[in-house]
């Protein structure tokens, strides 16, 4: 018997099979990718680790000093001398503090609610692609009766029924969780309809079917087989829509229904600074509202460009 | 001897990428003369496909026609402007693909488009051009063709779609004829009558044809001559039935005796160990001498062009070249 | 044949073709069926290749699918060494580890995510037939077999050519130690030097572990070479069962000898063949009668009433007409 020749004589490190791969050259090669990434990874790093950047826990009373109230950015304050780098709010709260907080929390409830989204859509979505037939017909018209509300309306309407469930006592302590519920709830769609049609594709491919004659379990076959030949896409969904569960959080709490008074976000922080406009502290509005606009464009711009990385139509 | 109706010479096709270039065409020479089928075999991924598509200027860029030229009638075709070349394409070399639907735009009849290319490429009237048309697809054996000609294409089955696209490739008189794969996406009972329509159609017009298939049995039944690519060059060039019966190239030989035919009595397949390479991973010297079971010494060393031999054939392989065997004796 | 492998034994499948239901009330229309396969009976004995050959859309692969249990037939039955193959009722463990399945296109059979150790060990681990470092080893082994490195197994299956991976494909069906596997297309997506080794290597373990195979296929000469005996489909029907090589030189049915006319000849005898007429029928409305009816050169009146039953050739059964006038 004839061996071919083994086509690579030796085995590259899986480090730089990884340096080498297509997306990495094609992340490498596109700024646009290259300048998102830095900016969402400073205030995602920013937000992970404030409670080390932080010159202050804006959020522990003893730490105030009212006599700070409405500190300009860069100016020392004519009471008590301290200067902040973008100003202190009416409480005297240092600026950049709160932001490092509010980011965190802000980030925490997009971060759980795409999670929860995912985890759903991905099973509904299997599960449908793979049963046919009736149960995805019917899966299917509840994700498009959904799809023709707006997300904000479910997430409220979430919120809202929630809360009538809610004992007042647990109300705070679990108003992110249901924050988090609401907004993955609004969100799921997307990746159960994704995944669903890619299930479709994947399940009439003979690697399912050979799965299949040797009688391995379906949820098997989902989950082990199919599932790692979808999640392309998915991660794609997932970038988008963590750009988009952060802009419908900042919305609801600036709305007053989102996340508690004792663990502002920047959607909170937002409509703080808002009633200061117009005695002219811009900066309690200003600098939070940024943070939000660039955390929000830079991880959208990275999952279009993921999109079109992982699209070999437009390679 | 006559001039020859399209001369490829020394064709080189080129897709860059970052990992280097690619080479998919590597010096391809080849002449097709006036009314004659060329057959061109190969493996899949030998640069076929390519071939046609620089032909008829249809390479998709990044990649491109790096070096060589391609003559029609004498007259170089290979770097004149996409304007000039839409002109050849269709009036002077008509193309049938693998799959009929990429040819046929499914928004309109048959008639309107058999109609419009003949009144592109021949000045007549409507009328006429619509006569005309009738009587191809009755030739390509399109039955009740003066009803069906209004039908859309969806109407037709694939071996029906096969046929206009032929009328369609035809119907300007062009005097090449290039047909990628025309029958691999049909049936073995339908390829038959196919392969018969497009070989008398083009002989009683005069057209040459250049028929691309990795299938032998339709080399063997259909053409006056073939080329064999192997990994982007030109293997050997004769006969028909020279090469088929006794191919000269190590490569063809192998080729030849590893298909099973319906007469054959041995038990086990004649079979060339290995693959053909990538295109990034062309050996030096002879790009099949991994393979090879006759390899000595040149063969890794030095690229063989094709040298002519008796009876009008091409082989690139060293064993023919009688100075290299004198210098490595013991072969 | 007195005590054969599998028995198939009036084999029937349709499928549901019709339009959505609120088209259907709409439109006016009634449900339509597909009938892929039409009372199909044949036998493969131990240690045999059987081939079933027919154009595209004939039914092989839904045959070859209901063998395996991925389809459940409309009607008929399925035994396997005296056990019924049922994909509705479910099919027992040990029954499932004794069959196979290999695919036609050897980029869509390995899943890209997998390694090529853990594709190959998969019935392995499915059947518990081993622990998980034996069927590593197991796995090595097997590519050894099949003519590839053992060091394959930390590789995906995008590292390899077309002809490897039918070899990888090869190795896993073999890792359970069934004894019967069916060959869907094995070569059709393969170059004519790499179906060579495909072919060369099938049968080399077909001696080795005494395998039976269904093998399937709409190329008459890879048949030929393959098979003990053949099976003729034309529109879902088994039209000729034949021995081997007989079936070329004295083929009985009218359409066998069609299809053996259309192959094009790589002998250049220059015969010039029949064209054969007409294309095959839409499956949904077959044509009444024999099927072929339409294309057949004897066909008679009878045939366009009657669906012709199998009777005995001289070498296997056909199901004709013209045969019993014929022999008359
Ligand atoms: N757009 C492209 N970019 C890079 N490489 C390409 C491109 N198009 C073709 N090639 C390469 O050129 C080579 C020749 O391709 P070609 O399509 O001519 O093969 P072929 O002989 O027609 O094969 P087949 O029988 O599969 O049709 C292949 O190795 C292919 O990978
Ligand atoms: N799931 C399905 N639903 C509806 N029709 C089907 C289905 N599967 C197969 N068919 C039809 O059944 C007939 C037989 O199909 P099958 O795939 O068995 O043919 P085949 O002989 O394997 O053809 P090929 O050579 O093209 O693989 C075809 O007409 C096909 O369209
Ligand atoms: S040149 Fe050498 S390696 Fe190439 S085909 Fe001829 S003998 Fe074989
Ligand atoms: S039964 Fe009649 S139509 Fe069918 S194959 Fe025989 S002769 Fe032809
Ligand atoms: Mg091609
Ligand atoms: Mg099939």
């Amino acid at each position: 018997m004839t061996t071919e020749p083994n086509p690579t004589p030796k085995e590259p490190s899986r480090l730089y099979r990884m340096w080498d791969s297509d997306l990495a050259y094609a992340f490498r090669t596109a700024p646009v990718a290259i300048a998102a990434t830095l900016v969402a990874l400073i205030i995602i790093g920013g937000a992970v680790f404030a409670p080390w950047l932080a010159t202050m826990n804006p959020f522990n009373p003893a730490e105030l000093n009212l006599m700070n109230g409405f500190t300009p950015p860069m100016e020392p304050n004519a009471f008590t001398g301290e200067t902040f780098l973008m100003g202190a709010d009416n409480q005297g709260r240092d600026m950049l503090s709160t932001i490092l907080y509010g980011t965190r929390t802000s980030l925490f409830v997009g971060a759980m609610a795409v999670l929860f989204a995912m985890v759903l859509g991905i099973s509904v979505g299997l599960f449908a692609g793979w049963r046919g037939g009736w149960v995805d017909s019917a899966l299917m018209r509840v994700a498009d009766v959904q799809l023709a509300f707006p997300a904000i309306l479910i997430a409220l309407l979430v919120f809202g029924i929630a809360r009538g469930f809610i004992p007042d006592n647990l109300r705070d302590q679990l108003a992110i969780w249901v924050l988090i519920v609401a907004i993955g709830l609004s969100d799921w769609v997307q990746f159960a309809r994704v995944v669903r049609g890619a299930t479709m594709v994947e399940k009439n491919k003979e690697y399912v079917q050979a799965a299949r004659v040797i009688g391995a379990h379906p949820v098997k076959i989902m989950f082990r087989h199919i599932l790692p030949n979808v999640m392309g896409p998915v991660l794609v969904i997932a970038t988008i829509s963590l750009a988009l569960a952060i802009i419908a959080e900042a919305t609801l709490s600036f709305l007053g229904v989102g996340v508690p008074p004792t663990q502002p976000s920047l959607g909170t922080l937002i409509r703080i600074g808002q009633s200061f406009l117009i005695s002219g502290e811009w900066w309690i509005l200003l600098f939070p509202a940024l943070t939000l606009l660039a955390l929000a464009l830079s991880v959208n711009l990275l999952g279009d460009w993921l999109r079109d990385a992982l699209n070999p139509r437009l390679r | 001897m006559a001039e020859p109706l399209l001369s490829v010479r020394d064709l080189v096709v080129e897709f860059p990428t970052r990992r280097g270039i690619l080479r998919a065409l590597d010096r391809v020479s080849f002449d097709i003369m006036p009314g004659e089928v060329l057959g061109m075999v190969g493996e899949s991924g030998a640069g076929k496909s390519i071939t046609g598509a620089a032909i008829i200027g249809l390479i998709e860029p990044p990649g491109r026609i790096a070096s060589g030229e391609i003559r029609l009638k004498g007259q170089r075709i290979d770097n004149i402007t996409p304007e000039a070349m839409r002109k050849i394409r269709g009036k002077r070399i008509g193309m049938v693909f693998q799959d009929p639907l990429t040819s046929l735009n499914p928004l309109y009849t048959v008639a309107q488009q058999l109609i419009e290319t003949i009144r592109t490429h021949i000045d007549c009237s409507e009328a006429e051009a619509r006569k005309r048309a009738v009587a191809l697809l009755d030739r390509v054996g399109i039955p009740a063709a003066a009803r069906r000609i209004d039908d859309y294409p969806h109407h037709f089955s694939g071996g029906m779609r096969q046929r206009v696209v032929i009328a369609l490739a035809l119907c300007a008189e062009p005097e090449l004829v290039i047909a990628d794969e025309p029958t691999t996406a049909l049936d073995v009972s339908v390829q038959s009558q196919i392969i018969e329509v497009l070989k008398d159609i083009c002989a009683e017009r005069g057209a040459a044809v250049m028929l691309i298939t990795h299938d032998m049995g339709v080399i063997a039944e259909t053409a006056d001559r073939v080329a064999v690519l192997y990994a982007g060059r030109m293997a050997e060039v004769g006969p028909v039935r020279e090469v088929i019966t006794e191919a000269m190239h190590p490569y063809t030989a192998g080729l030849m005796s590893s298909i099973p035919t319906l007469t054959q009595e041995s038990d086990r397949l004649v079979q060339i160990p290995g693959a053909m390479p990538r295109l990034n991973a062309i050996p030096t010297g002879c790009a099949f001498n991994p393979r090879c079971a006759k390899a000595f010494g040149p063969c890794t060393v030095e690229r063989p062009e094709l040298i002519a031999q008796e009876g009008g054939r091409q082989v690139a392989c060293w064993l023919y070249d009688e100075a290299k065997r004198r210098e490595v004796p013991h072969v | 044949m007195s005590d054969p492998l599998v028995k198939i034994d009036g084999l029937t499948r349709r499928f549901d073709v019709s339009k959505p239901w609120l088209n259907r009330v709409i439109e006016r229309e009634d449900k339509q069926f597909l009938t892929a396969n039409a009372d199909v009976s044949f036998e493969i004995g131990r240690g045999e290749t059987f081939a079933l050959v027919g154009e595209s859309g004939s039914g092989k692969s839904t045959i070859a699918k209901m063998v395996v249990g991925l389809l459940a037939p409309s009607a008929g039955t399925i035994t396997f060494d005296g056990q019924r193959i049922d994909a509705g009722a479910g099919i027992p463990r040990s029954l499932r580890r004794r069959f196979q399945m290999i695919f036609q296109d050897p980029f869509a059979s390995l899943n890209p995510r997998w390694r090529v150790g853990e594709i190959i060990s998969e019935p392995i681990r499915t059947f518990g037939l081993m622990n998980a470092t034996d069927a590593r080893k197991e796995a090595g082994r097997l590519l050894e077999v099949v003519g590839l490195s053992a060091n394959d197994v930390n590789k995906f299956p995008h590292e390899f050519s077309g002809g490897q991976r039918q070899r990888i494909a090869i190795a896993r069906a073999l890792s359970s130690k069934p004894e019967f596997i069916v060959c869907d297309e094995p070569t059709s997506a393969l170059d004519v030097s790499v179906q060579a080794q495909i072919l060369n290597l099938m049968r080399d373990l077909q001696d080795e572990f005494g395998l039976t195979y269904l093998l399937i296929s709409h190329d008459l000469s890879v048949v030929r070479h393959m098979s003990s005996r053949i099976g003729v489909l034309y529109l879902g029907r088994l039209v000729e069962v034949a021995q081997g090589k007989k079936l070329f030189t004295e083929p009985q049915h009218p359409y066998t000898r069609m299809l053996l006319d259309a192959v094009p000849d790589l002998a250049l005898s220059g015969r010039r063949r029949r064209p054969v007429e007409g294309e095959i029928p839409n499956p949904i409305s077959p044509p009444s009668g024999c099927a072929f009816h339409p294309r057949c050169p004897l066909a008679f009146d009878r045939c366009k009433q009657e669906i012709p039953q199998p009777r005995q050739t001289p070498i296997g059964q056909a199901a004709c007409h013209a045969l019993d006038h014929a022999v008359a």
